[in-house]
């Protein structure tokens, strides 16, 4: 158990490719850091790096406050659970568990006793004898997680660990990934590109992009206060809506209606020195239907009418997507969150918007519906930077 | 339509069965002929049945009888164990090497090794034979064993290379992690895991070696270091007047088992998948 500490940590690649740019990150002991953002972001990089599996071309890399940046992996006492698992073949589950042991040079009693205690936490006492290929991938996993408990390490490294399991199957690991984590009470630095998995397991998560971090902060503060537009984006199922929009006197005018701001967002918008152009944000939650709103807030917010495209009902709530005439909100963060999740050649003209209405709303697919939504929730970026007009650290 | 398609893969399956079966009988019947030869005796041999009249060992007695075909099959042996291990243990650090590193001239080695592989060994019998006798490698069994290694190099090199190439790289990673050190992970983890290409391989190399003919003719002369292709040559009847071609015809097929003996030992241990469940799916 030990704290790490990356010191403007920096990869550069022979061939001059900046992988990872100057990351600043302490973690403390026994935290559960969550590293997310697309493919190519520099995350894995990040790993592999504190793994000792990549050079540290520049910066400072500190485990429990010793420099580790020239040790080798077996020597900095971390664990690493890989994507694919990387099982031994030729090994059995408990040769497979019991490998680090023994290369440790751990006496046999031990060796039986340690990785006893590991199966039995990871619930694969009876398939010890068995080798990897006649495993599920969910038991799969399991041993992969073994190996890295039996020995104690001062840190668990998991890289994308749960991404080859099937859905219903990730869900359930995830959970039991998290009681696992907080029962060993390790320092665990854990990579996906799955935002969900952020969200639900980390202590803290670190947003990257491009090799540089974006923010760093715990799941529910990213959330509400996205430092930019890639953040805001990234974070959030189904994702935050995106609208152009203009500051004038106060007001916002947009496709979605003009709406004064509130006392609170204005007076950050004055401080942040916005521009007139700006990108509004606004989480699908946000918005509801307009009948369903008293007339306090329905004067307070804005409120547009148009045709439903699609309504999804899911029981406990309604999604009303619309397509809204007019330009889509464009910036380099917006374009590589829709290269990320696969809809940059989706064709499409107007704004898409997604909206989560109660499950009372009357909203019916094809016909109008009325919306409101929360002027106080508007987050405001600038299109030229990305940045979040509205960012306050409360 | 299902039944004209139906039609279809019938008679290419007989097309294919029957042309498989013509392939089979081609290869197989001159050997059968070389089995049904050592069998005759001196009498019948020459009476062009395919089924011998009489029965006979007395091809095999013959040619166990004297010191020239034992002490080639003593040599033959001898020379291409050695000469196998050696290469395969050459071969399997060489693969490891290209496989896994990136390493200033890597490019050329693989050049030079596949140059090698490629070059006619015809051109290089004359050099080799003033080499050797300069050295007093001549008719000796390093005097075969040195040329055999330098061609079969390539030959493990390529084929190891490959095997190396399919053990996902992230089990060397995990060994790493797990605390071992490059040459621990090399021997616990990438040895066991690469044993079928290692066998494979010496296989390769082995009938390499077992076959050869042309080094073997032109550096050896005496039964010192003579190997088995070479002694059938050299075969004579006990008389002037007698055909040795039932001594030779044995003396094939004695040579011809260790090859399958050695394929079907080994072929237990060439077992396809042997990686499957390291990795997902």
């Amino acid at each position: 158990m030990a704290e790490i500490v990356l010191d403007k940590v920096t990869k550069r690649y022979p061939d001059g490719a900046l992988a990872v740019q100057e990351v600043n990150l302490e973690i403390a002991d026994g935290e559960f850091i969550i590293l997310v953002g697309p493919s190519g972001c520099g995350k894995s990089t990040t790993l592999n790096m504190i793994a000792g599996l990549e050079d540290i071309t520049d910066g400072e890399l500190r485990i429990g406050g010793q420099r580790v940046n020239e040790k080798a992996p077996k020597d900095r006492d971390i664990a690493m659970v890989f994507q694919s698992y990387a099982l031994y073949p030729h090994m059995t589950v408990k040769e497979n568990m019991a490998f680090p042991l023994r290369l440790a040079k751990v006496d046999n009693a031990t060796v039986e006793k340690k990785v006893k205690e590991a199966a039995e936490i990871l619930d694969l006492t009876q398939h010890l004898d068995r080798k990897p290929s006649n495993l599920s991938g969910g038991q799969r996993q399991r041993v992969a997680m073994g190996r890295a408990i039996v020995r104690n390490p001062k840190a668990f490294l998991m890289d994308e660990p749960l991404s080859n399991l099937d859905a219903k199957l990730r869900v359930q690991m995830r959970t039991s990934v998290s009681r696992l984590q907080k029962q060993l009470g390790t320092t665990t630095v854990y990579v996906t590109h799955d935002q969900t998995e952020a969200m639900t397991l980390g202590d803290r998560v670190v947003v990257m992009r491009g090799g540089v971090v974006q923010q760093i902060g715990a799941p529910q503060f990213l959330y509400d206060q996205p430092a930019n537009l890639f953040v805001a984006g990234f974070i959030g199922s189904p994702s935050m809506n995106f609208v152009p929009a203009t500051l004038e006197n106060g007001a916002l005018r947009s496709v979605i209606g003009d709406v004064t701001l509130t006392d609170r967002v204005r007076q950050l918008v004055e401080a942040a020195d916005a521009p007139r152009e700006v990108i509004m944000g606004i989480r699908p939650e946000h918005f509801e239907d307009a009948a369903l709103v008293d007339a306090a807030a329905l004067s307070s917010g804005g409120k547009f009418t148009h045709q439903v495209d699609v309504l999804e009902s899911m029981g406990s709530d309604k999604y009303a997507y619309f397509n809204l005439t007019g330009e889509q909100a464009a910036s380099a963060e917006l374009q590589e969150l829709a290269k990320d999740a696969g809809s940059d050649d989706v064709p499409g003209d107007g704004i898409p918007l997604v909206t989560r209405l109660s499950s009372a709303s009357g909203a019916v697919e094809g016909a109008s519906a009325d919306i409101w939504f929360d002027a106080d929730k508007v987050q405001l970026f600038d299109p030229s930077n990305g940045r979040n007009l509205t960012y306050t650290e409360r | 339509m299902a039944g004209i398609g139906g039609a279809e893969t019938t008679g290419k399956k007989w097309g294919w069965g029957l042309l498989n079966a013509v392939v089979v009988v081609y290869a197989l019947v001159p050997v059968l002929w070389i089995v049904s030869l050592s069998f005759k005796s001196s009498k019948t041999l020459a009476d062009g049945n395919f089924i011998p009249r009489e029965w006979s060992l007395e091809n095999y007695q013959n040619i166990f009888s004297t010191s020239e075909f034992t002490r080639a099959l003593i040599n033959s042996i001898g020379i291409a164990i050695i000469a196998t291990a050696i290469a395969v243990v050459f071969g399997t650090m060489a693969a490891y090497a290209i496989a896994r590193l990136d390493f200033p001239g890597k490019n050329l080695l693989v050049g030079v090794s596949l140059l090698i592989a490629m070059f006619p060994q015809v051109s290089l019998v004359s050099p080799l034979f003033e080499i050797e006798r300069s050295l007093g490698l001549f008719d000796t069994w390093p005097g075969l064993i040195l040329p055999y290694i330098t061609f079969a190099l390539p030959l493990a090199i390529y084929t190891l290379s490959a095997f190396f190439r399919e053990i996902p790289w992230e089990l060397e990673k995990a060994a790493k992690m797990d605390g071992a050190t490059p040459g621990q992970a090399f021997r616990r983890v990438i040895a066991p895991l690469a044993a079928p290409g290692v066998f494979t391989t010496a296989i390769l190399v082995f009938i390499f070696c077992w076959n050869d003919f042309l080094f073997a003719i032109s550096l050896t002369s005496t039964e010192q270091s003579r190997t088995v292709p070479v002694a059938l040559s050299f075969f004579t009847g006990s008389s002037q007047f007698e055909d040795p071609a039932g001594s030779i015809a044995a003396a094939a097929v004695v040579i011809t088992i260790p090859i399958i003996l050695f394929v079907l030992f080994f072929q237990r241990r060439i077992v396809a998948g042997l990686t499957s469940g390291a990795v997902k799916g």
